[in-house]
């Protein structure tokens, strides 16, 4: 179907994208690499025309063995860990239900998929206001009415809260991907193993949950790479306060509110590293279907 | 399935369904619900249902005293404007890995992709750097770059897949009935993509309005879309539920009806293939 | 004014040779089948003639004129593909009129020759339908309109029936033979099976592993097999191939019988076997029998209805004027 003609041609007409898309990746990451290896701090006097001392890997190490480092390890792990579990186990049995037979199955699926379409900032301030609030949010009018105290959600539950907020907004994506993989099932390996006299309980365990293990290590690889840089919503509801502060969120403080640059640029290439090891998993599975 | 399942059971997991489905969407029932309380009434212990009075009062407020038209402007701006040009740069290249594969097409396919991956926080400065130097800092056109650049992998992805569904023999017919290339694209290529073209269009419509990392940290006063605008509220003075719920109303409705048609878009656009 | 000539054509796609150098010559008017199992090429071949690929080696003759390097649709040629390929966007009528589009005739000849095609072919009562609501006969119709209003030089078939039902087929094979009585256009038909081949063909080409194994009539394919290859493809059921002993008493290394030259005799002849399983159609009934001529069982074939029993015994006796002897290469022995 190719001919010469339709080669060159095609060539012409990827470039545009792949030029932007290597400017875009190379110009921005060298200059994060290079400000790693400096000493600046625009805030203290540093600036680019009178040149930046070079102090190799100290960003590195320093950003490593801040005191903020580890704690900022964990509550990424904690938050992009809880999310995961709270969205894949809900997402599997929410799917499960869905695939049922429903009257006005239509419905609830929007239901159930709206909140993936709420913008970050939104959910996040209406869960931390209209919700969490322990004045006035409907959790503390609920506590209040089984004669409880109200929990101050965001100040001393803020891990918690956060990953409410985030798995909120992920719950439906985790369904709807669980959902097409459950649909994409073959009904006649379910009713081959019904003949072959398989419980209900056996049939999933043998059946649909090997068949969904590949869409859950998708949801779950896709879903760490963006919840690995969730900022809007710790921006507006903590600020990064009570434990909440995750790799990225320090990161974001490094460069914006300490103004440290090359501490920041080292945390950054941290986050790229990290971000890519997640990437090159996902990117083998995706690879093997370009194959079929 | 064919068999029929006994009405108990159907009425049950109808309950359940929608007894779940209804709670997970509560939060946005509630939003919609208080913004046409007055505020008092939006924080009234216990919390009401009804029998409130419905007033449109917040809506004008919002708009009066923070122009909320501007901001909403940007946004569509903004989110359109990214597609667009998201949309003219990616046709060609996907089109050229769909009907003119090479060996390399994979890989350059997936290296696009990995291009999303990139932490965003890991060039903020660099990319501020280039913004002052630039004179985009607070423009939405800076804004319309960054998004395009982040959500092309998707664009030019989707568009792929939905071109090499097009039966390849078809255009070959078309080659055969005497069409130069600029007919085929023409005449036969794009109406049969555009249902797929649409479609990407949509989801990344969605994705470019919701982006909540670049559109808060490069805009301020001018270019700020939506997200900042409601960001604007996590310092609040007095009280404020209930324009908060006008604003994030009127922020979110024209993006869940949307989303409401892009259910099958959002898999195919955010799972690159790998669930089908 | 449709005459093909092939002159050391070959393709390669990488390191792999899939058609060696080949000649062929196609004479203006003929209806050639290009015939042969999967993977052998035909289709490659048919594509190398129309310009949808490249060739890597050789030239192409259409007409006298070299058409090697000349873009498809300025080969004068016309293809009818196995899916039909039609616009799924665009109604019959659209459809068919398309290539005139591209040719930048005018209206009224588009209208003139797409309301002609859409004569021969009984599609003028759906001309407004779009390929969507057709069903698969008349989507292939509607291929061929596309086709024959080009007057193209030479029409090309790439498997254009095996996407329909055996009924329609048979339907449709008389119907694409009496379009080419009624043409007089050169015709490149490709296909696996070897029932549309012999009836249809003026020609046929066998092709294994990109290789032309024989080039002939239908008769002459059958009645003078060149080798092995074409001796068992063409033919059904296939020719009996017996090698060893028996060929050896006809100095031969193989030696080929078909089921219908076999005469059956509960009596006597000259293999004694014992019959297998038998097929019953009515009209011939095929037996596969266990001789001791051949470790292979033999397949025989009676006129009518003949019932023989499991495991009965039988004698066949081949006729010697159809007995086919092959050499040690698989080549025939005259």
């Amino acid at each position: 179907m190719a001919t010469q003609h339709s080669r060159s041609a095609a060539r012409l007409m990827m470039a545009p994208a792949v030029i932007l898309l290597l400017g875009w990746m190379l110009v921005p990451l060298t200059m994060t690499l290079y400000f790693s290896f400096k000493k600046y701090l625009p805030m203290r006097g540093d600036s680019l025309e009178r040149g930046l001392d070079w102090v190799g890997f100290e960003n590195y190490s320093r950003f490593l063995n801040s005191s903020s480092f580890w704690p900022s390890v964990q509550a990424t792990l904690l938050i992009v860990g809880g999310v995961l579990v709270i969205t894949v186990v809900l997402g599997v049995l929410l799917a499960i239900l869905l695939d049922q037979p429903i009257w006005g199955q239509g419905i609830v699926r929007i239901l159930i998929i709206a909140p993936f379409f709420v913008m970050p900032t939104v959910s996040a301030l209406v869960w931390k206001n209209m919700f969490m609030d322990p004045v006035n949010g409907m959790f503390a009018h609920l506590w209040r009415f089984f004669g409880a105290e109200p929990v101050s959600w965001l100040s001393d539950a803020s891990v918690q809260s956060i990953i409410m907020i985030v798995s909120w907004q992920w719950l439906p994506f985790a369904t709807l991907i669980l959902l097409t993989a459950i649909q994409s099932l073959d009904s006649e390996q379910i009713e081959a193993a019904e003949m072959d006299g398989a419980s209900v309980l056996s049939r999933f365990f043998y059946i649909v949950l090997p068949h969904l293990s590949r869409a859950i290590t998708i949801v779950i690889l896709i879903q760490t790479i963006f919840l690995l840089s969730i900022f809007a919503e710790i921006f507006v509801t903590t600020g990064g306060a009570f434990g909440t502060r995750t790799l990225t969120y320090l990161i974001f403080q490094r460069v914006v509110d300490s103004q440290n640059i090359g501490l920041g640029s080292a945390g950054g290439v941290y986050a790229i590293i990290l971000a890519n090891i997640v990437a090159i998993f996902l990117m083998r599975i995706v690879g093997k279907n370009l194959d079929r | 399935m064919a068999r029929a399942v006994s009405t108990r059971r159907k009425v049950m997991t109808t309950a359940l369904a929608w007894a779940i489905g209804l709670l997970i969407f509560f939060p946005i029932y509630w939003t919609i619900l208080t913004s046409f309380k007055t505020e008092a009434q939006a924080i009234n212990n216990p919390p009401l249902f009804f029998g409130f009075d419905w007033t449109l009062e917040n809506y004008s407020v919002v708009q009066d005293r923070s122009d909320y038209m501007r901001f909403l402007w940007n946004s569509v701006i903004i989110a359109g404007g990214s597609t667009a040009l998201g949309i003219l740069v990616a046709v060609p290249a996907a089109w050229s890995m769909a009907f003119v594969p090479s060996r390399r097409t994979k890989d350059i396919l997936l290296w696009m992709l990995s291009t999303k991956m990139l932490p965003a926080v890991g060039v903020l400065y660099p990319i501020s750097l280039i913004f002052v130097e630039f004179n985009l800092l607070d423009t939405r056109i800076g804004l319309i770059l960054v998004l395009m650049l982040i959500n092309l992998p998707i664009i030019v992805w989707m568009l792929y897949t939905y071109f090499r569904e097009i039966p390849g023999e078809i255009l070959e017919a078309a080659r055969m009935d005497g069409a130069g290339l600029r007919e085929e694209i023409l005449y036969v290529l794009t109406p049969m993509a555009i249902p797929g073209i649409a479609s990407t269009v949509l989801l990344n419509v969605i994705l470019a309005w919701n982006e909540a990392f670049w559109t808060l940290n490069l805009t301020a006063a001018n270019a700020g879309p939506l997200t900042a605008f409601i960001a604007s509220y996590s310092s609040p003075e007095g009280l404020f539920y209930a324009k908060l719920s006008a604003a994030s109303t009127m922020a979110i409705a024209p993006i869940l009806i949307l989303g409401w048609f892009s259910q099958k878009q959002l898999v195919r656009g955010l799972t690159f293939g790998a669930v089908k | 004014m449709g005459s093909i000539v092939l002159e050391k054509v070959k393709k390669s796609f990488g390191d792999v040779t899939v058609i060696p150098p080949l000649d062929l010559q196609i004479d203006d008017g003929e209806f050639v089948v290009f015939v042969g199992p999967s993977g052998c090429g035909k289709s490659t071949l048919l594509r190398l003639i129309a310009g949808l690929e490249d060739v890597s080696g050789g030239t192409i003759r259409i007409d006298g004129r070299d058409a090697t390097e000349i873009p498809p649709a300025r080969r004068g040629l016309a293809m009818v593909f196995q899916s039909y390929a039609l616009y799924p966007h665009m109604s019959v009528r659209k459809n068919i009129a398309f290539p005139l589009r591209m040719a930048k005739l005018d209206q009224a000849e588009i209208d003139r020759r797409v309301g002609a095609a859409a004569d021969i072919l009984n599609l003028t009562a759906y001309l407004d339908r779009r390929p969507g609501q057709l069903s698969g006969g008349q989507r292939q119709r509607v291929a061929i309109g596309r086709a024959i209003v080009r007057e193209p030089a030479a029409f090309l078939f790439d498997e254009p029936l095996s996407n329909l039902d055996a009924a329609l087929r048979v339907g449709m094979r008389l119907e694409i033979s009496e379009l080419h009585k009624r043409l007089a256009t050169t015709m490149i038909y490709v296909t696996h099976d070897q029932v549309e081949a012999m009836t249809m063909a003026d020609k046929i080409v066998v092709l294994q592993a990109g290789v032309i194994e024989q080039v002939g009539s239908p008769l002459e394919l059958y009645q003078r097999p060149r080798n092995v290859f074409v001796a068992g493809f063409i033919g059904s059921p296939r020719m009996n191939l017996i090698e060893g002993a028996e060929a050896r008493k006809h100095d031969a290394a193989a030696i080929g019988i078909r089921p219908e030259h076999l005469e059956i005799s509960q009596t006597e002849g000259l293999w004694k076997g014992t019959v297998g399983v038998s097929e019953h159609l009515g009209s011939d009934t095929f037996f596969h029998v266990q001789t001791n001529a051949s470790a292979q069982p033999l397949t025989a074939r009676a006129s009518g209805e003949l019932a023989l029993g499991y495991g009965s015994e039988v004698y066949l006796t081949p006729r010697p004027e159809h007995l086919h002897r092959f050499d040690e290469n698989g080549l025939r022995i005259a």
